[in-house]
């Protein structure tokens, strides 16, 4: 993707959106803008509400009070699925004897983007190989998600969600239980995506570390937006001792 | 095989017999992935009632079964979904109802006990033509359903939150399963009757699962273990005398034990 991203244009727009699990609070007025090309970090302590943020946002739950925008449209009657990628919390939990190929994993995420009936033409063949080889697994095609590693599942998993080159893509917490070394080469893969093919990201991650390394906006959650602004202002900023007490030694990359 | 083929009553056996063991494995690998193996163990029970209902009636009892199995299969859907209330514990309370009322029905109609007995063990070998018809036919729209929605019950099997988040109904095909899974077993049960109708469901399933590289190899291994079980059941019935049924399931369970121990043989667990 060589012509300029328009930073200014809002692909996710969250407005007073409140949630509430039965009689527990989940989510309190929260508001904030997606722009297109940012890296953002959704960051925050157990039970303070991202993945339910990013439900909301995908239509999965309905929010109490409030509106959300995905790319224009009303997530209640949206219908741009296609340019919109999502790598959902434990997907790289997978059963290990589940009968699925990495190239069938990849290959729903096709359909988001076909009519009915939604089969899988030989351009298709090309793209899925293409998404594959993208995140280095062209190779491992073949071969059953089970018997994948955590980090190759997660190569999968992201292959599926970019197969149909999408504007923006959420992940929860993709890098659970995958080891540091794959998570650096994981979070190297997701700034190419930004940078190189100008795909949007949200990212729900409780690595501190790793967010000041590769984002350029973080959002802090504590059931209220507790911060939301750029990669330079969280690190000068104290949101993240408020939220997470004890010792932060944050270092903070330029971008 | 040639005498086989010489008598009207193995050749409609064959027929309606292979399409209805494939219907029930195609459906069987995306129902055992899901979790929800036992809804065809429920279902059949609930279908005995609705058996006891069409012979009591004097309607045509499959036709009956096949709405009240129908029906059924939308309520346990319904109690999952809204009441809150877990899958088996939906199954359990009605395939209970069901064959209680079919428990009910039979006693108070006291002459049905002979008709009922034919559909709690099964009779393929008595299967009339317009059964073969509608077997067939309905086998078909199961198979071609599966077919034209392959990709999609595939991708809620697999990762249904996911699948959701990509505009997919998740519902509309949740409710597409639930009834053809009543639909197979009510078919599924002329083969080998209530009692073990959810096998022809379970164990070819699970027995190609246990190879599979993917979910197209799972699909094939699975029609393949029922239909050949099916036809090498018929066969020694009807060398040997035997009862169909009973032996569809105990080759089937074969299949199982073979490719299950071919697994254990490739890879340790």
């Amino acid at each position: 993707m060589d012509s300029p991203v328009n930073r200014e244009e809002p692909l996710v727009t969250v407005e007073g959106v409140s949630f509430n699990f039965r009689t527990n609070r989940v989510l309190v007025e929260v508001s904030l803008s997606i722009m297109r090309g940012d890296f953002l970090a959704i960051i925050g302590p157990n039970g303070s509400g991202k993945t339910t943020l990013i439900k909301i946002i995908l239509g999965l739950l309905s929010p109490l009070r409030g509106e959300v925008r995905l790319l224009g449209q009303r997530t209640g009657t949206f219908t741009l699925w296609e340019k919109v990628g999502y790598v959902p919390q434990k997907a790289t939990q997978v059963d290990p004897f589940f009968p699925a190929s990495a190239r069938e994993v990849v290959a729903t995420g096709l359909l988001s983007g076909k009519g009915f009936p939604r089969l899988t033409s030989r351009r298709d063949e090309h793209v899925i190989d293409r998404a594959l080889d993208q995140v280095d697994m062209l190779a491992l095609k073949h071969r059953r998600i089970g018997e994948l590693s955590g980090g190759q599942q997660q190569r999968v998993f992201i292959a599926r969600a970019i197969v149909n080159n999408p504007e923006i893509l959420f992940l929860d917490e993709p890098t659970t239980g995958v080891d540091a070394e794959t998570q650096e080469r994981f979070y190297d893969m997701l700034d190419s995506l930004n940078r190189n093919n100008g795909i949007t990201i949200a990212l729900i991650t409780h690595d501190v570390g790793v967010v000041t390394k590769h984002v350029n906006k973080v959002a802090c959650l504590n059931q209220r937006l507790v911060f939301h602004g750029s990669h330079e202002e969280f690190c000068n900023s104290e949101a993240i001792r408020e939220m997470m007490p004890g010792e932060y030694h944050l270092v903070c990359h330029r971008h | 095989m040639e005498s086989i083929l010489a008598y009207g009553f193995m050749v409609r056996a064959l027929v309606a017999g292979i399409f209805i063991a494939g219907a029930c494995a195609i459906l069987g690998v995306f129902l055992l992935l899901r979790r929800d193996a036992m809804i065809g163990h429920g279902l059949a029970h609930v279908t005995f009632g609705g058996i006891a209902l069409g012979l009591m009636l004097h309607i045509l009892p499959l036709a009956v079964a096949l709405t009240v199995a129908i029906l059924c299969a939308l309520g346990i859907l319904a109690l999952k979904e809204k009441a809150g209330i877990y899958g088996d514990t939906a199954i359990g309370i009605f395939s209970s109802i069901g064959m209680a009322i079919g428990i009910i029905l039979a006693t108070l109609a006291g002459n049905l006990n002979v008709d009922l007995l034919g559909y709690l063990f099964g009779n393929i070998l008595a299967i009339e033509v317009i059964e073969v018809w509608i077997s067939v036919i309905l086998a078909g729209v199961i198979i071609i359903a599966v077919a034209l929605f392959y990709q999609e019950l595939f991708y809620l099997t697999f990762d249904p939150e996911s699948a959701r988040a990509s505009g997919i109904h998740a519902k509309c095909l949740d409710r597409l399963l639930a009834v053809l899974t009543a639909v197979t077993i009510v078919l599924g049960m002329k083969i080998v009757g209530v009692l073990l109708v959810s096998a022809l469901i379970v164990i070819p399933s699970a027995a190609g699962l246990q190879l599979a590289a993917n979910f197209r190899h799972a699909i094939i291994t699975s029609s393949i273990v029922a239909t050949g079980s099916v036809i090498a059941g018929l066969i020694m019935a009807f060398y040997w005398d035997l009862p169909a049924s009973g032996v569809i399931v105990i080759l089937s369970f074969l299949c199982f034990l073979l490719l299950f121990s071919l697994r254990l043989m490739r890879k340790p667990i």
